[in-house]
């Protein structure tokens, strides 16, 4: 497996063509944060099974009783089972998006991990396809721990459900890209702070996570269409009531367009950034 | 005969500053090259297009008589980099950082535990083997990247100070562990360093470099006698007198205005630190052996760079 793609205003030109180089070298990258997590996993799987139930038993015991039930596709749904599976997509969000942009500039800026490895036989776009697998497989990880729990509490139809593993690898590295390419544009380690409060609060709130979004203003609506957790909490929810239909086809080509857009748009970020 | 290195023409510039600005040289097999020059000079610009990790901007390249641009891949492979930070990962342990830097080279796991073993003994590590490299001083973690370095067996090792911010017990100790590298293995070595003093006990050839140039090549040896000779004289606060008298004589000299430098060309040159000491100078005049340092300041000039 190997790929060469130039991208370049002018391939002659060499200031402007940047070649990507990637091979499944890339696994190195990936391998070596595998090993990193095994040390430290008996702490990292705690949160991914402990704030479920926080969340739990905070929205679904505190608010259901004010709430009650809602309609969903035609049903009447309790709440609880309602916000379960947005609670595993704002996982698969998370753990991908924070892994490869704090996590990863901390890797790449302060411990100076990337140029270590750009004097081995690794090219720059496998250390960063290698990162964002990364992500996506914490967010692979954070899902089997979480939706093992919410399984136990009985809110997830199977076989349906099964579906949510692959879906939260792609979940995982379309938001481990969009990480990716922040981190290729962030001076420094606090400004973070300005793409999370611009992108991934509102996305955690307006993303039909905790609500149904069609009494919210039409402009709203419109904006909550363009987030891909909008769409990967779609998908989640009508897997975990059982219903698979054609309509999740959309929401999947959404997050896979997203994909396509910052994971190139990640390397070619980073290529500027990192080779001088 | 194929050559380990070959730059000709070779250019780096980062928009519009030129920082390798058209240099040729050539290393040998076997051979310890040195690239000296003050800070900025271009060194580690250099060295960065030789293991590939910046790209060329003009001139050829050739290691191992491959084409870096091309075959960088396959370079790498063949190459061991001691970079400047100690870039350690921090999340390993000692023994890790030297086993999963061997998995980038694609070596098993079983070979580079084996490898992991022999190199941590080599660098008399192997009691930390099982440390966070967080805990480890500063020369230890400079034998650990040179480990490191090792970890894939290089026919080139490339050293961009390697000992800048070592106390002498560990700088010696790694200069100890690269000579016994280069006697044992026919390795070759391309280092750059500040220290004069690593660059004439180590290097077999060397080139001083500044402003992207090189100004001189050859032995450390040849080079200070070719421009500055056997021995130094140094005066202080010299008198007007002397300084008549190193004018009448022709001697070659340096004047710094509270320090008079001058450079004794031949044998006699014993005789001349008498005359003078006896004859200009109360106290503060002294005579030693002409060092690579004389040449370095020569030529690139005293005033502080940065």
């Amino acid at each position: 497996m190997k790929a060469r793609v130039s991208v370049g205003h002018e391939l002659m030109h060499r200031k402007n063509a940047v070649s990507f180089t990637i091979s499944r070298r890339f696994i190195r990258v990936w391998q070596r944060n595998w090993s990193v997590y095994r040390k430290t996993w008996k702490v990292s799987f705690l949160p991914p099974l402990f704030e479920p139930l926080f969340y739990l038993l905070a929205f679904g015991i505190g608010l259901s009783s004010f709430v009650g039930e809602l309609p969903y596709r035609g049903f009447q749904v309790s709440y609880i089972s309602f916000i379960a599976p947005a609670l595993i997509a704002v996982n698969i969000m998370y753990n991908a998006f924070f892994e490869n942009t704090y996590t990863s500039f901390v890797r790449m800026y302060y411990q100076k991990n990337f140029d270590a490895m750009l004097a081995t036989p690794l090219s720059l776009e496998e250390i960063i396809t290698g990162e964002i697998m990364w992500g996506a497989t914490k967010s692979v990880i954070a899902t089997v721990i979480m939706q093992s729990v919410i399984s136990l509490l009985g809110f997830i139809h199977y076989p349906q459900g099964v579906l949510i593993l692959p879906l939260s690898f792609l979940g995982g590295f379309a938001f481990g890209s969009f990480g990716m390419f922040i981190t290729s544009i962030m001076p420094n380690i606090e400004i973070f702070n300005i793409p999370v409060f611009l992108f991934i609060t509102p996305m955690f709130l307006f993303s039909e996570t905790f609500f149904p979004i069609n009494h919210l203003p039409d402009w709203v609506q419109k904006l909550s269409l363009l987030f891909p957790l909008t769409h990967l909490v779609r998908i989640t929810r009508s897997l975990s009531f059982g219903l698979l239909d054609s309509g999740l086809l959309w929401n999947l080509a959404y997050l896979l367009i997203f994909s396509l857009i910052f994971f190139p748009l990640a390397l070619l970020k980073m290529h500027r950034r990192l080779i001088k | 005969m194929e050559y380990v290195i070959e730059a000709e023409n070779l250019r780096k510039v980062f928009n519009n500053f030129v920082a390798v600005d058209g240099i040729s040289f050539q290393v040998y097999p076997g051979e310890c090259f040195g690239i000296l020059g003050p800070n900025g000079a271009g060194k580690t610009s250099t060295i960065r297009m030789i293991y590939g990790f910046s790209p060329i901007t003009s001139g050829k390249l050739r290691v191992f008589g491959l084409d870096i641009t091309k075959k960088w891949r396959k370079i790498r492979a063949r190459v061991g980099v001691c970079q400047q930070d100690n870039n350690l990962d921090a999340d390993l342990n000692v023994r890790e950082n030297l086993e999963i830097f061997a998995q980038y080279f694609n070596i098993s796991r079983k070979q580079a535990r084996a490898k992991a073993q022999s190199l941590l003994k080599f660098i008399a590590l192997e009691h930390r083997q099982d440390d966070e490299v967080i805990n480890l001083s500063g020369g230890m973690k400079r034998r650990l990247v040179l480990a490191r370095a090792l970890i894939n067996d290089p026919d080139l090792l490339i050293l961009d100070e390697p000992t800048t911010g070592l106390d002498p017990q560990s700088r010696h100790q790694v200069w100890d562990r690269l000579r016994e590298l280069r006697s044992k293995k026919g390795l070759s070595i391309l280092l750059t360093t500040h220290y004069m003093e690593e660059a004439s006990q180590l290097c077999d050839r060397l080139i001083i470099m500044d402003h992207g140039r090189i100004l001189v090549e050859g032995k450390p040896a040849d080079l200070i006698r070719h421009h500055v000779g056997h021995v130094v004289i140094e005066v202080d606060d010299p008198s007007p007198k002397l300084r008549i008298f190193v004018q009448n004589h022709n001697l070659k000299h340096e004047d710094l205005g509270h320090r008079l430098i001058i450079y004794g060309q031949n044998q006699d040159s014993g005789r001349l630190f008498q005359e003078i000491d006896d004859q200009f100078v109360d106290e503060n005049c002294i005579l030693r052996m002409a060092t690579l340092e004389d040449v370095f300041l020569k030529l690139t000039g005293r005033e502080l760079r940065e």
